[in-house]
């Protein structure tokens, strides 16, 4: 799939070296890690070559951590210990969570986000998600021996803002650099497009575990365009299997179980609903902790009934991203399918029905986000090889917004912009002498602000006593490109500033994962100052190589004086790289960057008007 | 980011309000491929923060070119007359009159008890659309008349709402699923 071949500034600094990087699907029930070796991308499996890690942590009152299927055998032994979908609490409170009743944890309902009470301590949904990501990074550097450049983690396409931050701290936590955070739709039409050079407007239906997601793309010449994207991120397999679950206590007259029996009904219902998508019909058989008998059969067709109503929400938030497309299914040229829940019969068939046309299946639905995302992986950490190459422009899921009078939203950044996104926005006082305003930034489609979620609340203090309405205050959204939003605020008259990255409201700051990611590596054993050292050197090296690099191709953007400035902090950070103070190689770091920064703009400046000019000597020869 | 070159230089392109929408998409996509963050992922802070803002603009700018309104009003504002749509709402009376016609039939339609073919309205709204772009084509890239123009893109406004409700509406008619019922 050739597209554009451009010798980049930040990665022509060691062109041979493949750097290690992988891509990581950390799903609600299971999670993989996935490759690029010898130009081919796959699954790297565990030492008894199974490529799935299933999502599941267990705390032991020792302080030991069980992983994966060693976890699996004791979840209905020891449930309150052993953490199951641990993917649909980031970001969320108690209150978010559906059928919390039926959930065997301890709950603690901390701000914004809530923990859970486990044996060894109070762990937060970061945290425990950050041991999945532990593990597969480790799984990656013994395959690949050696470490990781980083990482492209998935993430559900409708995940919102809170959502992405906690995934992003987990990686973060586990000592992982996320080159990017992906969307898992985006990632399986590129594992796709790839594979089959397609081209035209496909839609990826995504039904995991625990999250929904629909993505319409246009693929062409290499360039993957989000159009639109939609879903539900608390709908997925799970809730089949709670559907099920909830038939069979009905049936055996049960009410009120333990959170053993919880999870072995559980369990047996899962088993029933996969054993459903290729037979007719199956039996659930448990013999609970009082000795009562659970034995019931349950056909394929009453299973597709009962559960008929959760299809239909997917199909719902389908045509609406339709819809904000501005397509009908008919325009699209194929559907595929992605996530472990779509191998149910009727979902591809609802599937179908819709776009009356067969479900691409051909890659494995459990793997093809992991493949993308390592494609993505090797493509950000600069393993690029010439002619192969290609573009993601993706969406964010959800609008961005400010409270105004009356509990309102005002919409500054409506929902399918393509990041990354800045827009800024004018308010003014209401009173007069108003010295300070509250800024309350929201996530979501609905008209008030009690019905969409909060993401952050800050001030602007210091305003200059003026009349109500002669104040201008300039708000302005910035969504990067892992749709992460910052926000800040400025008196355009007086220049008061104030701004916040969007930390949202779930209280874990850049402190508390410092602290935490030094007590992790403080109980594993880890020499936590030699490791911060030799980050920094990794640090250094990275920055004089791409500097070099960048002299040497376009250092005739510079002045005398400004290259002389530009040498010396060079010199600076390199008699310092290779010594053993951090801080002192931290700050020259920080220097040098900064000495480069006009550089580096210049330089964009440069490669656009380039590539501007060369199209149009092309179109002209073309012609 | 001040001596920036404007929306259309950004992309190469002739400051028109006619415009090849095909050369838009191209330029795009090309200046995209240049500054995506992602062809910065392993590049330093400084280059990362760099592409993210370049990349917001041209997103900023393929959205304000792509559509004609925008386009349109962009333009005025280049020369130096702003639209001012939510002070300056005097409209012709013959176009108010028109506007609330159609606004009826929607209504009409919106509440009648047995699905009404929208067609009809929506290729009157989209005529009228029509016209207007044939208008601000004349007034901004023959006869420079930005004073004409931001007035046929404050009328533009409206009749841009009215199609994107008929849409809505004729939407739930074709393929949209009936409300949920009350539990």
């Amino acid at each position: 799939m050739a597209l554009l071949q451009i010798a980049e500034p930040g990665m022509s600094a060691a062109p041979h070296e493949h750097r290690l990087a992988v891509g990581i699907d950390l799903g609600t029930t299971n999670s993989l890690v996935a490759t690029v070796r010898h130009s081919v991308a796959e699954v790297i499996a565990d030492d008894q070559n199974r490529p799935l890690l299933p999502s599941i942590v267990r705390y032991l009152a020792d302080g030991r951590v069980e992983l994966g299927y060693e976890a699996q055998q004791h979840q209905a032994t020891d449930p309150r210990n052993t953490i199951v979908s641990v993917k649909r609490f980031m970001g969320r409170g108690v209150k978010d969570v559906e059928h919390v009743e039926n959930l065997p944890y301890d709950f603690v309902d901390a701000p914004g986000m809530l923990q859970i009470k486990t044996v060894a301590g109070v762990k937060s949904p970061v945290e425990v998600s950050s041991e999945i990501l532990k593990t597969l990074r480790a799984r990656a550097e013994a395959a690949l021996g050696g470490e990781l450049v980083g990482a492209v983690v998935t993430v559900p396409a409708y995940f919102d803002d809170a959502q992405r931050q906690a995934t992003r701290d987990a990686a973060k936590l586990a000592g992982i650099n996320v080159l990017r955070l992906m969307n898992e739709p985006t990632a399986a039409a590129l594992a796709y497009g790839l594979d089959n050079a397609a081209e035209g407007v496909y839609a990826v239906y995504d039904l995991g575990g625990g999250t929904f997601d629909i993505s319409i793309l246009r693929l062409t010449k290499g360039v993957f365009e989000v159009l639109s994207t939609g879903g539900d991120s608390a709908l997925g397999g799970d809730d089949f299997d709670h559907r099920l679950y909830c038939w069979a206590l009905e049936q055996a007259n049960l009410s009120l179980l333990g959170p053993e029996d919880q999870r072995l009904l559980t369990v047996k219902a899962r088993t029933a609903k996969e054993t459903l998508s290729t037979r007719a019909g199956t039996t659930m058989q448990a013999r609970l902790s009082q000795g009562q008998w659970v034995n019931l059969s349950i056909s394929a067709d009453s299973f597709a009934g009962m559960t008929q109503h959760l299809v239909a929400k997917t199909l719902d938030a389908t045509r609406r991203a339709l819809r904000d497309a501005g397509l009908k299914p008919a325009d699209l040229k194929g559907v595929v399918m992605v996530g472990g829940a779509t191998r149910m019969p009727h979902v591809r068939k609802a599937v179908r029905d819709l776009f009356e046309c067969e479900p691409l299946t051909d890659i494995d639905p459990d793997k093809v986000v992991a493949i993308g995302a390592a494609l993505q992986a090797n493509l950000l950490a600069g393993n690029r090889i010439a002619g192969d190459d290609w573009l993601l422009l993706d969406v964010i899921p959800l609008s961005l917004g400010l409270e105004t009078m009356g509990g309102l939203v005002e919409k500054i950044i409506p929902r399918n912009s393509t990041i990354p996104v800045a827009r800024a926005q004018e308010f003014t006082t209401f009173r007069d002498g108003q010295s300070a305003m509250a800024i309350h930034v929201v996530q979501g489609e609905r008209e008030l602000v009690r019905d969409c979620r909060s993401l952050a609340r800050f001030e602007l203090r210091g305003i200059p006593p003026m009349v109500a309405g002669a104040a201008r205050i300039r708000v302005t959204f910035q969504v990067d490109a892992d749709g992460l939003l910052s926000v800040s605020a400025r008196e355009t008259t007086s220049g008061v500033e104030a701004s916040v990255t969007v930390k949202p409201s779930y209280g874990l700051g850049d402190d508390d994962i410092a602290r935490m990611l030094r007590e992790s590596m403080d109980a594993a054993g880890t020499d936590v100052a030699a490791r911060m050292l030799r980050e920094q050197q990794v640090d250094a090296e990275r920055l004089l190589a791409a500097t070099e690099a960048a002299l040497r191709a376009d250092g005739d953007l510079l002045s005398e004086a400004e290259r002389a400035r530009i040498d010396v902090c060079v010199a600076a950070l390199d008699a310092q790289a290779r010594g053993d103070d951090p801080e002192a190689i931290r700050r020259n770091v920080a220097a040098l960057a900064h000495a480069t920064d006009e550089l580096a703009a210049r330089r964009m400046d440069r490669s656009i008007r380039a590539a501007l000019a060369g199209r149009k000597v092309e179109e002209i020869s073309v012609k | 980011m001040n001596n920036q070159p404007d929306h259309f230089a950004l992309f190469g392109l002739p400051p028109r309000f006619e415009l090849d929408s095909d050369a838009l998409d191209a330029a795009y996509k090309l200046v995209q491929a240049k500054v995506h963050p992602d062809r910065f992922a392993a590049g330093s802070a400084a280059e990362r923060r760099i592409a993210m803002q370049w990349a917001a603009r041209a997103n900023e700018a393929m959205r304000t070119l792509r559509s004609p309104t925008r386009r349109a009003a962009y333009l005025c504002e280049l020369n130096g007359t702003t639209i001012d749509a939510e002070s300056n709402t005097s409209m012709p009376p013959a176009f108010l009159t028109q506007q609330l016609e159609w606004r009826e039939a929607l209504d009409e339609a919106r509440h009648a008890p047995t699905p009404v073919p929208l067609a009809t309205l929506a290729e009157q709204a989209a005529q009228a659309r029509r016209s207007l772009h044939a208008g601000l084509a004349d007034a901004l890239d023959r006869d420079g008349d930005f004073a004409l123009a931001a007035t046929l893109v404050r009328q533009l406004m409206f009749v841009d709402k009215l199609c994107d409700e008929i849409a809505a509406a004729a939407a739930v008619d074709a393929w949209e699923p009936a409300p949920p019922r009350a539990a």
